[in-house]
């Protein structure tokens, strides 16, 4: 677990008193403050509100906005709006994933990548669309993608020495 | 007010469900995930009816009676809706029912049969997830569940444990522990209500049958087994002899015929556990000890405040179950006297419960690594090692169980019954605390399948203060009231199954609330006509007493009878 400790804790301070109405604005904000819903968060919060995990974890997984896993150092976002779809994205999505042996929602083993499926970016002339770190990328192709990882990956690497 | 079903007019009740209104004038209309007594969850679609004026068929189960409303229970559009709605559930189920032990009681396979479906023609999308097999009294196979939600909810809403619930959604939906954890991990606390309520085959005890089996062909095995209180009037149903009856002398019969060596009745150390629990209580009160003192028999409560109110352990009687009290005297008291190794003895145990698996492996009741009870069969898993063998019940003589552990006075009987175990406490200790019998031995105010039942009882010059609990959610409401400063009560028996060990977790499929009436009935009924009411004049527990444990709370009976309890974490909860 590489969450930042005390996030949770300065969460439910917020929300002394709540009853189990707060349950998903807690949640979005301790997935603000952590990156993710970790496994220690869901019981912290359990045990705040008096609502048993397995309650928990089944509404936090009805929505996709939360995820389970620390997002990666680089975060990418496939846009699988209308436009984009259009022009490819799920071939483009799941060319990611197998290059990455990761779905979307997860992150890989080393905490380099992780991949986050958006409904549309407004940016449907550039489809289909991508973006790492928030720096877009247009025109995607599988090949291109792939070019893309070995860049962030030669990146990285130079930055660790 | 009036409806029309069918073209034919019948009477429904202001405020009522149409469903409730069609199965109580006999229209048959079949449900999934519809619990009688609980809000509708409107999930399964089955019980879909036209209603004349309305575009959409009507999920019946959550939609009121209206006055005038014409209603059509099994037009063409109402049955091929359920055809398809079964079609679909069986295009993801597994087509393994030969194999499956819900047969025959499945509720989706018996809907397939009744509306004739022979095939799906949908394609088979099976969903091929491993069982979760790390409980050791209840398995959950994902894959023959059809999302109908009654497990989450009894597990809820009637033990108030929600330790499983829907993940996901769509197509993707499933249900399960938090975090998808094993079931083993969780905070379930066996009681198996679960079971009970699953329509299909998705859970179910796991089994120790093959083991047993085992043991039996064994030649260097000693296997002796005992039944619980509640199995002999509960079984008779499901082997085809009337519902209710007694079969306590057949089960003997039976159970010797398959090779078992010894035949005890769990009723012996249920006299036993209220010599100690009456004495523990009566200690308690005179030496201001923790009170209300809780009964500490149903080892799902057990689980239930080890994980959820640790702060009560105090008040549990430190006294075991019956059914490891007589484990405990079967390897330490039995197996000597018979010059026999503890461990070439195999103790099996008949409960009505899923949760007496999980109590035989907890490690602090096992001696020197060796458990007191080695495996334990359900109600449901004696019926089918009865077939099995082949033995046709009505055909074999009653027969007497072994002694000394096979006699039993009629409180050690009515153990099976919620308010059971206090009644029969009561009895041993107004006996032990004035010197003389209750006046009416029949303490009526905590008989009866109420969730809550309270007396106050007068024992000398104490006024004794009793409830009877069954369902966790209602014992949770309780520790709840006491929690907020309730003070007056003495002692509280506590059963983890709604009505108690006669509607437990390991009985027989398809039981109703008449089943479970006749159940308790019979139980009252051979108190009434027993000769010996009470655990005190069990003469072979006197004995027991005079020859080996001393006297009740004494060295012998605290080293061997008694136990500790102790907070417990599990996955879901910190």
């Amino acid at each position: 677990m590489t969450a930042k400790s005390g996030g949770v804790e300065r969460v439910l301070e917020q929300h002394q008193f709540a009853q189990r109405d707060k349950l998903i604005p807690i949640l979005q904000q301790v997935q603000e403050s952590e990156g993710y819903i970790s496994k220690e968060a869901v019981l912290k919060v359990s045990r705040h509100l008096g609502v048993p995990a397995s309650k928990i974890y089944g509404v936090a997984t009805f929505y996709n906005q939360f995820r389970f896993s620390p997002i990666g150092r680089n975060n990418i976002v496939v846009c699988r709006g209308t436009a984009c779809h259009v022009k490819g994205s799920a071939a483009l999505l799941k060319a990611l994933e197998d290059m990455l042996g990761i779905k979307a929602g997860e992150t890989t083993a080393d905490g380099l990548f992780s991949i986050e499926v958006v409904a549309c970016m407004g940016a449907c002339g550039l489809a289909p669309v991508i973006s790492v770190n928030g720096e877009c990328h247009a025109a995607m192709t599988p090949e291109k993608a792939s070019h893309l990882l070995d860049q962030i990956r030669a990146e990285e690497k130079q930055h660790a020495q | 007010m009036n409806i029309t079903v069918n073209g034919k007019q019948v009477q429904a009740q202001e405020g009522e469900t149409i469903l409730s209104a069609l199965r109580r004038e006999g229209f048959k209309v079949p449900t999934l995930c519809h619990i009688s007594d609980m809000l509708p969850s409107g999930s399964c679609r089955l019980c879909v009816v036209e209603v004349e004026g309305s575009p959409n068929l009507v999920p019946s189960c959550s939609f009121q009676a209206a006055e005038g409303m014409k209603i059509l229970t099994a037009s063409r559009r109402v049955i091929q809706a359920r055809r398809t709605i079964l079609e679909l559930l069986l295009a993801s189920h597994p087509d393994d029912c030969l194999y499956c032990g819900k047969q025959p009681s499945c509720e989706l396979s018996e809907l397939a049969r009744e509306y004739g479906v022979r095939r799906t023609g949908y394609p088979k999308a099976e969903r091929r997830a491993e069982p979760d097999a790390s409980s050791p009294s209840i398995t959950r196979d994902p894959n023959k569940c059809i999302l109908c939600g009654k497990c989450v909810r009894v597990c809820e809403e009637v033990q108030g444990v929600a330790c499983i619930d829907y993940i996901r959604r769509g197509s993707d939906a499933r249900i399960g522990c938090a975090f998808e954890g094993a079931m083993g991990q969780s905070s379930c606390v066996n009681c198996g209500q679960c079971i009970n309520i699953c329509p299909t085959g998705a859970l179910s005890e796991t089994s120790s049958l093959d083991a047993v089996l085992q043991a039996l062909g064994d030649p260097s095995k000693h296997v002796v087994v005992q039944h619980a209180p509640a199995v002999s009037v509960s079984i008779a149903e499901e082997l085809g002899l009337p519902q209710g009856q007694d079969v306590s002398g057949l089960l003997h019969a039976a159970l010797r015929r398959m090779g078992f060596k010894a035949v005890f009745d769990t009723s012996f150390s249920a006299d036993l556990t209220i010599m100690e629990e009456a004495s523990e209580l009566a200690h308690r009160i005179q030496n201001g000890g923790a009170l209300p003192m809780f009964t500490s028999c149903s080892p799902g409560w057990i689980k239930f405040v080890e994980t959820f109110h640790p702060e009560f352990i105090p008040n549990l009687s430190s006294c075991k179950s019956p059914q490891q009290m007589l484990g405990a005297l079967i390897k330490s008291y039995y197996a000597p006297r018979k010059k026999l190794d503890p461990a070439s003895v195999v103790s099996v145990s008949i409960m009505p419960c899923t949760a007496k698996k999980f109590e035989a492996v907890r490690p602090e009741l096992a001696r020197n690594g060796v458990p007191d009870i080695d495996l334990v069969l359900t109600t449901r898993e004696l019926a089918s090692l009865i077939r099995t063998f082949g033995l046709d019940l009505a055909k074999l003589q009653p027969e007497d169980a072994d002694l000394p552990f096979g006699e039993r006075s009629s409180a050690g009987k009515i153990f099976g019954a919620s308010g059971g175990v206090m009644e029969a406490a009561l009895r041993t200790a107004h006996h032990l605390l004035t010197g003389k019998e209750l006046p009416s031995l029949k303490v009526e105010k905590v008989r009866g399948l109420q969730g809550v039942k309270e007396a106050q009882i007068k024992i000398g010059q104490l006024e004794v203060s009793v409830a009877a609990v069954s369902g966790l959610g209602n014992a949770r409401a309780l520790l709840e009231q006491i929690r907020n400063g309730r003070k007056t009560l003495h002692f509280v028996e506590v059963m983890t199954c709604p009505g108690g060990c006669i509607n437990g977790g390991g009985q027989p499929f398809a039981a109703d609330k008449t089943a479970v009436q006749e159940r308790m009935k019979t139980l009252y009924a051979i108190d009434s006509a027993d000769e010996v009411r009470t655990s005190h004049s069990n003469k072979a527990v006197k004995e027991l007493y005079r020859s080996f444990l001393g006297k009740p709370l004494g060295e012998k009976s605290h080293s061997l009878l008694h136990t500790k309890y102790s907070a417990r974490k599990t996955a879901d909860r910190i």
